[in-house]
């Protein structure tokens, strides 16, 4: 961990406007999948009101000192950070008491957040929902954004609300994941498509999740679906997040437009195996 | 989808939801872009109307002014059907009342495309609920 040859931090903030729509399975998920690539990534829970980062990491019971005690100087970063067991190269820094939304200022959370980029290849910002103080503050720290949305009329129109904010802010670039999307609702033009959803929002697409019960298990267990390599579509599709975010070029497909049936799948399998067709 | 609802979209009855759900967004979000509602909407389409029958005569009832939205860019589109250029002598006394050097080429063109700004100016005021 030598701050003399790396990079600066690339400082994401998760956001979306409308609430409940996956910012803070995001945050959780992708933290662990670049921790697992070997990028050194603190996530960092500025939802303050409704903090739950700390649940769906399954970190919970470790978290000592949070950033409200690290900005009134009573303990160092390094003892507010909680490391992942498992994935050493992911720490937490945890939200504090909700009534530190009283008083925190854009200028506390740049200041945080610069201590935790020093040490850092990745930190996301996990926003809480709205478009109110919390979210300027996450905002006002944040370099670049991850905006994600359902295919849902509310959530889009939330978006289009935040990608405006971000953009009068000069946070960029801003990249869309889609989240909780249903092929088969989407095939039959019963959901707005991918596409509808990037041509409304201009917007580049980093990822697409599929709606997938994993991701409640994984939930239920304090255990993020790129932790251990689980093979879900949903897990799949985080970890392919973290690579593009990376830089590799992984195109993102569209599972309304995959072709299903077990001819099609056989067919699919002869063409990547044999490169013909 | 309901069976219903299938034979209905069989009969050409009913869109899919999702292609309502874009086109509501669509026309929606030009106005949220915009921070203009219906209401400024319609006065502002009058007083541009105002305005430009001052050049020209045109067709009141068929004049348009909406907003549409391309790639997070939201111009305002003014369709104003012509029917005849005003004389010359209003025209000019209409250049001086809007503060202009000389009166417009009469053959002026019938459409105006007004990119608006991309995005909502930062929050107005704190205090603005919203
Ligand atoms: N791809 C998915 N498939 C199934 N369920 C999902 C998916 N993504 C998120 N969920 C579920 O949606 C709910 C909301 O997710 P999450 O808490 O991550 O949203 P959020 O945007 O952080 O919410 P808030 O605005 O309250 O902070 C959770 O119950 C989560 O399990
Ligand atoms: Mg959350």
């Amino acid at each position: 961990m030598d701050a003399v040859t790396s990079a600066p931090a690339r400082i994401i903030l998760i956001c979306s406007g409308k609430g409940g729509v996956g910012k803070t399975t995001l945050t959780a998920n992708l933290g662990i999948a670049l921790a697992r690539l070997g990028e050194r990534t603190v996530v960092l829970d500025a939802d303050f009101g409704l903090r739950n980062l700390d649940l769906l990491l399954g970190l919970e019971n470790r978290i000592v000192y949070t950033a409200q005690e690290v900005l009134a100087e009573t303990c160092r970063l390094e003892q507010a950070l909680v490391k992942h067991k498992l994935e050493p190269n992911l720490a937490l820094l945890p939200a504090g008491n909700p009534r530190m939304l009283e008083w925190l200022t854009p200028e506390d959370m740049q200041r945080i957040v610069a201590m935790v980029a020093e040490r850092a290849d990745f930190v996301l910002i996990d926003c809480p929902a709205g478009i109110e103080d919390g979210f300027k503050n996450a905002a006002a720290a944040a370099r670049e954004a991850i905006v994600i949305t359902t295919p849902e009329v509310s959530a889009v129109r939330d978006a289009d609300r935040v990608i405006g904010l971000l953009n009068t802010r000069g946070v960029a670039p801003v990249q869309l994941v889609l989240n909780r999307v249903r092929p088969r609702m989407m095939a039959s033009q019963e959901m707005l498509g991918v596409n509808d959803v990037t041509d409304i929002l201009a917007l580049p697409l980093v990822g697409l999740v599929v709606e997938d019960e994993q991701v409640i298990v994984s939930t239920n267990r304090g255990e993020p679906l790129t932790l251990n390599g689980n093979g879900s579509p949903a897990a799949k599709a985080y970890q392919n997040i973290a690579r593009r975010l990376r830089g590799e070029d992984i195109p993102v497909e569209d599972p309304s437009k995959a072709r299903r049936g077990l001819r099609a799948r056989l067919m699919n399998k002869i063409r990547k195996t044999t490169g013909l067709f | 989808m309901t069976l219903f609802d299938f034979i209905q979209r069989l009969l050409g009855r009913q869109k899919p939801s999702g292609t309502m759900a874009k086109e509501r967004l669509q026309l929606v979000l030009a106005h949220d872009r915009s921070d203009l509602n219906p209401e400024l909407l319609e006065q502002m389409r009058r007083e541009i109307l105002e305005v430009v029958q001052r050049y020209v005569e045109i067709d009141i009832e068929e004049g348009d002014v909406s907003l549409e939205t391309e790639d997070r860019v939201t111009a305002l589109v003014a369709n104003l059907p012509i029917k005849r250029a005003r004389p010359l002598p209003a025209l000019v006394a209409a250049a001086a009342a809007v503060g202009m050097a000389q009166a417009p080429d009469p053959e002026a063109q019938q459409e105006l495309a007004l990119p608006l700004a991309c995005e909502p100016a930062e929050d107005p005021s704190p205090a603005d609920p919203d």
